[in-house]
């Protein structure tokens, strides 16, 4: 009888020595299958300007980014537009929203909005003329990317 | 000294530092949202038939290569532009256009001057924003940041003279749970003060 007490006595702890390695799996694998898909800027990071009455773009998946601003070299003058990664001319925006529709489903196509991400310090023309490209081709939903400030008065 | 041998190093705590980590990621990483203002270009359209429109309901917006504004033909700041705007678009001095099935009828929700050489009713208040190849991207993106915002105040003291709710606390309402009668009360309010805003051609 007395061998059977004894067992009773002292419940064992439970080991949590595996705890960091299931916290750390976890962290691994988020670590690893989160993927920031950032377009390297080979343009000067454009500076946006501040607006008050913006709107948060929803479904990141259906927008696609043009940015403008000026060229990292400065004896470069002028604005510069780019997409994915290189820098490209006004008449190739079209090919580039072609390209962009290709690899949605068809019904997402007209919800695709283009976000313009623009230098506060670029010429209104080269926006213009983005957005009459874009017209062209019916690319109506558009969105000129700022940063949320109620103060506006820095941008000009 | 008392030497102890094949003391383990208390792992315990190693939890506690792998949480610290995760959770000091998970708040840091901020998956930067992308904001802006919205809008939705004019359709092109092959022959556009002839409108005639009365230089009154036109609230004329020029700005120049040097960031000057003139509005109506005045010299103006940009702060200034929201109140213009706004009192001319909520001006109901005149009528509606007619619809198939409402007549024209004087705007009544408005609480303008009803002066007669402004806008004769919000359906038909026009901003027109004409600026010059030279202007800067920030000075635009001020200019159509105070027409929206003239646009969302004047949404906004509708909302809540009707609803009782702000015009944000709708559509933020509407964007979580949806439903079709709050789809109708902010159609309504859109629909009462329709944003029209025209961009003719640039200086060049």
């Amino acid at each position: 009888m007395s061998k059977f007490k004894k067992k009773k006595k002292g419940l064992p702890a439970i080991s949590t020595a595996s705890l960091p390695d299931i916290v750390f799996m976890l962290l691994f694998f988020f670590m690893v299958s989160t993927t920031m898909r950032e377009t390297d800027l080979v343009i000067k990071k454009p500076v946006l300007p501040s607006a008050s009455e913006v709107k948060k773009l929803e479904h990141k998946s259906l927008v696609s980014t043009i940015y403008v601003g000026q060229s990292k070299d400065d004896r470069i003058s002028g604005d510069k537009i780019q997409v994915n990664d290189k820098i490209i001319d006004v008449k190739d925006i079209p090919s580039f929203i072609f390209a962009e529709r290709a690899l949605r489903k068809e019904e997402e196509v007209k919800f695709m909005t283009t976000s313009i991400k623009a230098d506060k310090g670029a010429n209104v023309g080269t926006i213009l003329d983005i957005k009459e490209q874009l017209r062209d081709i019916n690319a109506l939903k558009i969105s000129f990317s700022t940063t949320k400030g109620s103060d506006i008065s820095t941008n000009y | 000294m008392a030497r102890r041998e094949n003391s383990e190093i208390n792992a315990g705590s190693m939890a506690d530092i792998a949480f610290l980590l995760l959770i000091f990621f998970l708040v840091t990483t901020t998956m930067d949202v992308d904001s802006g203002i919205a809008r939705k270009l004019p359709e092109k359209v092959e022959d556009t038939p002839e409108v005639v429109i009365k230089e009154k309901n036109v609230l004329d917006i020029v700005v120049n290569r040097s960031n000057q504004l003139l509005v109506e033909n005045e010299f103006v700041e940009v702060s200034d532009i929201k109140r213009l705007a706004m009192d001319f678009i909520d001006n109901g001095g005149g009528l509606s256009t007619a619809k198939d099935d409402k007549p024209a009828s004087p705007c009544d929700y408005c609480n303008g001057a009803k002066d007669p050489a402004s806008s004769d009713h919000p359906s038909k208040a026009i901003v027109s924003l004409q600026s010059d190849r030279g202007t800067t991207y920030g000075m635009y993106v001020s200019i159509q940041n105070e027409i929206e915002a003239a646009y969302n105040e004047l949404r906004n003291k509708l909302a809540l003279k009707t609803y009782k709710r702000s015009y944000k606390d709708l559509l933020d309402d509407y964007k979580d749970n949806g439903g079709e009668s709050l789809k109708e009360k902010i159609d309504f309010l859109k629909d009462s003060y329709p944003q029209i805003i025209s961009e003719p051609e640039p200086i060049k």
